[in-house]
């Protein structure tokens, strides 16, 4: 099933999207409580990078080396970052496993995302200026006590909570994806691709590097690929109505946009709500009544429909 | 286990079943055959249970449920002819499966609206969602803005009226019943519908699979006057109409193996 939602505020302010986005999908906790998972924009830090990384996954053995090998990772995360010549101002850690860096860095970011994964079990989130993927298992609450999400500041958000159907109950199968090496761009998505090989196939022979064996992260991947050729997302995401096979309703996020896609047969639902400061939008309808304390006039989309909105 | 849904505690047994042990909050302020009830605290359980109290125990024929802020499957299964307003929005699976109320809905309903309703009236003052009226077997269904796609999907009868546009699929495999669109309607109108008929004011964008123009009756006419009379939708505009092209009923026709048997 799994339930997506998003919010942008129209004029740019910043308001606290860590805790609006986690009410709106902790009501819509029946529709996926295996994990969830947020992209979240920031203010930008004055071109500093932002980049979140995990070094183990929810599955990974905890043997008698496992705390070990975890500080070796991060040590040598830190090393490589040095080693590209990447400034470090600061290294959160956020669980034992989940990491938060900032630098700065003018070098090529999918140089820098493979060196990084080059470390066993390492997977960068994601990688860009206001970007911040968080994604753990366990409903809303749970991420966002365990992430510190309440103060989170930021202009616009997308989340998903996740019911697994096509691959593992871990961080690497949650939403959001980071539309590697791209950076800023996120995806998440509702439904089942059916040519989810052949697309992971054309981009793997394109040098795009894939994390887990979810359908959905194809679609942040080919949004990646088709924007480096020059589509503006918009363009990209129309284009997929045709290239993707499937039910889907996706969400993308740039550090400016926010766009919503849906399948020829709109067989997954999505409530849009749109005014005159913000534009919310999620599986159901109470997830959008738990930011908006009124009552509001919203609409389904129509099939193969896409909408993009600026903020 | 529990689990916090804004602001409201909900509890579910180990089968998952959501507040097992919830009863009637009895909190609404009844007025001889009158009654009120605000829902913001409560739980869609306690909701219905509540309007369940009201109608069979109370003997209340005339209900008004304030601030249901969108939660699902709200008024569904009333078995007694009664008035019911909604002042705001529903979530899915509203009023579904009801036999006999009279049913006003000031907001906008989500999916699957009106699931398999027997008989009554339902008005929805906003937008609908997808599988509006799906499988709906008699009473009126009124939306006075557009609809999302797969409208009246398995209708086995009664009318869905819709002032606004719908989605495709619109009457996908409808059995009986009418459809009624003063907008347009998207690709794959009426497709492998087996009978009904569906009007439609607006532009068509594609017809299914054996759905064909029908022709037009007095009985037509008389119809949609009459419905757009007493729900007060003003004159009706021109409709088109569609019906079963009957060209897909193969129920006469034997397998070949079955056909060997009989001879």
């Amino acid at each position: 099933m799994c339930g997506i939602a998003g919010i942008i505020y129209r004029d740019g302010s910043t308001h606290r999207i860590g805790d609006e986005m986690t009410r709106m999908l902790q009501s819509m906790k029946h529709r996926g409580p295996d994990s969830t998972g947020y992209a979240l924009y920031g203010s930008a830090s004055n071109g500093s990078l932002v980049m979140r990384y995990k070094l183990a996954d929810a599955n990974t053995p905890r043997d008698f080396e496992f705390e070990d090998r975890l500080r070796r990772h991060r040590f040598e995360v830190e090393s490589r970052l040095a080693a590209l010549g990447a400034r470090i101002h600061e290294v959160e850690e956020e669980t034992p496993y989940a990491f938060r860096v900032t630098f700065d860095y003018d070098g090529d970011l999918k140089l820098l995302a493979d060196f990084v994964e080059d470390i066993p079990e390492a997977e960068v989130l994601s990688l860009g200026h206001s970007l911040e993927i968080i994604k753990d298992l366990g409903d809303a609450e749970t991420v966002h006590r365990q992430y510190g999400l309440d103060e989170f500041e930021g202009t616009h958000a997308i989340g998903h909570v996740r019911m697994a159907t096509e691959s593992d109950v871990d961080i690497a199968g949650a939403h959001p994806y980071w539309a590697y090496p791209y950076s800023d761009v996120a995806v998440v998505h509702n439904g089942q691709l059916t040519n989810y090989f052949q697309w992971r196939r054309r981009l793997e022979r394109a040098g795009r590097r894939f994390m887990s064996e979810c359908d959905s992260e194809v679609i942040a991947v080919y949004l990646a690929e088709e924007m480096s050729k020059g589509l503006s997302l918009e363009e990209a995401m129309h284009k997929s109505l045709d290239d993707l096979d499937g039910v889907f309703t996706y969400i993308a996020v740039t550090k400016d946009e926010l766009g919503v896609a849906k399948d020829e047969l709109a067989a997954k639902p999505l409530v849009l709500y749109e005014s005159d400061d913000l534009v919310a939008l999620a599986s159901e309808e109470i997830a959008i009544r738990q930011v908006v304390d009124h009552e509001i006039e919203t609409y389904d989309p129509y099939e193969r429909e896409v909408l993009v909105w600026k903020r | 286990m529990e689990a916090i849904a804004g602001e409201r505690r909900i509890s579910y047994d180990a089968r998952g079943l959501a507040e097992p042990d919830a009863v009637a909050p009895r909190i609404a302020e009844i007025d001889g055959e009158k009654a009120r009830l605000d829902a913001r605290d409560l739980t869609t359980r306690t909701i219905n249970l509540e309007l369940r109290r009201l109608l069979y125990e109370e003997g209340v024929k005339e209900v008004e449920v304030f601030n249901p802020m969108s939660r699902h499957s709200l008024g569904v299964g009333i078995l007694t002819r009664c008035k019911i307003t909604f002042h705001g929005s529903l979530g899915y699976f509203a009023c579904g499966l009801i036999d006999g109320p009279e049913v006003h809905i000031t907001g906008r309903v989500g999916w699957s609206a009106c699931e398999n309703m027997m008989s009554g009236v339902v008005v929805v003052e906003g937008n609908a969602g997808s599988l509006t009226g799906a499988a709906l077997r008699g009473g009126d269904l009124v939306v006075k803005g557009r609809v999302g796609a797969r409208t009246g999907i398995d209708q086995k009868g009664g009318t869905i009226i819709t002032l606004g546009s719908a989605g495709s699929m619109t009457g996908f495999m409808m059995q009986r019943g009418r459809i009624i669109i003063c907008g347009d309607v998207g690709p794959g109108l009426g497709d492998s519908m087996y009978d009904g008929t569906i009007y439609v004011a607006g532009k068509v964008r594609s017809l299914g699979i054996d759905c064909v123009p029908g022709e037009w009756t007095d009985a037509d006419t008389e119809l949609i006057e009459r419905k757009f009379r007493i729900y007060g939708l003003g004159s009706p505009p021109e409709f088109q109409k569609f019906v079963c092209g009957k060209q897909l009923y193969n129920y006469d026709s034997l397998e070949p193996a079955e056909r060997k048997l009989v001879i």
